[in-house]
């Protein structure tokens, strides 16, 4: 993957690699945020912003920090305080600045911090070796193959909402097997890259 | 009341089939039950120290600040048992990979410390958090033990099904998960539903 062009690196985030449906990362939201298009719409927006940010710093903390005193070691706590500031950041930041955008993204900001998406994606940038630009592409390109299958994923939810489901199955059991089928579908892209 | 502790997150308040929280490391670890129960006790280890040491430091930690300071103290224990997962249990460490950092961002033990530790004494934290941390393990081998039955004819790698069974491979690729998880939903449902009745 070292030397993956950007063009193999976004098509794999998106469609092959599929942060939710193939790596199960970001199931939180993807569950708990997903009955209707609009508010899955929101949180994968405000997954968007954040990812490409904390993609972006945590490469700058690994490769100029931690990787010149030798303390590699410290990379989980690193990076979980990085995102954990930098979501309090953008939040005061966008509440200051844009104070529509801030409704828009507003509530979803605080749970992100939790959002294993967020920390296993700055891992699996140093896992992968990735350069400055292959980060920035892949960490983007990431979030937008989580929003687009939580968006995808409400939209189907939308519809279960007003058909007959057996009541044992009503709610999550249902909603995990309509995941399980879109990753049936998502597993279609394997060996396209 | 300790015993209380205990037992609640077993079954009453088990982590996944009724709080539905940490559903990323339950999906994507149990393809095999070995995988679920190692998954399983890591997570019970950061969450029994993270519940003692966060019950102990409750009064010095100022509220306000009191997420980020938990966040430091479960990532300073999820290194510790990722070091010695590397050092003693070489194979399960690759196998889980990804996913033993990831034990940071797990919600069971935030939602432990926030909802539980942060409230009361170490005693009864230690309780709560083995009673938590076992009824995620407990889930997660029954979850893992499924998919690896039907995925591969095997539990614990001794074939159960007979030389003739024809793996279904789909249980242990990704949809499997969602699909082997919403099914035991279902039926711990159906348990609920005419139990209640």
């Amino acid at each position: 993957m070292e030397n993956a062009s950007i063009f193999v690196i976004m098509v794999s985030a998106i469609l092959v690699n599929n942060f939710v449906l193939s790596r199960f990362l970001g199931i939180c939201p993807f569950l708990g945020v997903s009955k209707q298009v609009e508010t899955a719409f929101g949180m994968g927006m405000a997954v968007t912003f954040v990812m490409t940010m904390a993609g972006t710093l945590t490469y700058f903390v690994h490769h100029y920090i931690l990787v010149k005193l030798g303390l590699e070691f410290l990379q989980t706590a690193a990076f979980i305080l990085v995102i954990a500031s930098l979501v309090q950041f953008v939040e005061i930041v966008l509440q200051k600045m844009s104070p529509t955008l801030y409704q828009a993204l507003g509530v979803f900001l605080p749970l992100i911090t939790t959002n294993c998406a967020v920390l296993g994606l700055a891992l699996l940038n140093i896992q992968y070796d990735f350069g400055l630009i292959q980060t920035i592409v892949h960490s983007f390109f990431a979030a937008i193959g989580f929003s687009m299958a939580i968006v995808l994923f409400a939209g189907i939810r939308e519809k279960l909402e007003i058909s007959d489901v057996p009541l044992p199955f009503k709610g999550f059991p249902i909603a995990l097997i309509t995941a399980s089928l879109m990753s049936i579908a998502f597993l279609g892209f394997t060996g396209l890259v | 009341m300790n015993i209380k502790n205990f037992t609640n997150g077993l079954i009453k308040e088990n982590p996944i089939f009724v709080q539905l929280l940490g559903m990323c490391p339950t999906l994507a670890v149990t393809t095999s039950a070995v995988n679920g129960i190692g998954m399983g006790l890591a997570t019970t280890a950061v969450l029994i120290s993270s519940n003692a040491a966060i019950s102990i430091l409750r009064k010095f930690i100022p509220a306000k600040v009191r997420i980020p300071a938990f966040v430091v103290i479960i990532a300073s224990f999820v290194t510790i048992v990722g070091m010695l997962m590397e050092a003693f249990t070489p194979a399960l460490f690759s196998a889980l990979g990804l996913f033993i950092p990831l034990i940071v961002v797990n919600c069971i033990i935030l939602a432990r410390a926030e909802s539980f530790a942060s409230k009361n004494g170490v005693v009864a934290s230690l309780m709560d958090g083995a009673g938590m941390g076992l009824g995620f393990t407990l889930a997660l081998f029954v979850l893992g033990s499924v998919r690896e039955l039907f995925g591969n004819g095997t539990i614990f790698d001794i074939s159960l099904l007979g030389a003739n069974y024809k793996p279904a491979l789909i249980m242990i690729l990704p949809p499997g998960a969602f699909l082997a998880l919403g099914i035991l939903l279902a039926l711990y449902n159906v348990v609920q539903i005419k139990s209640s009745k």
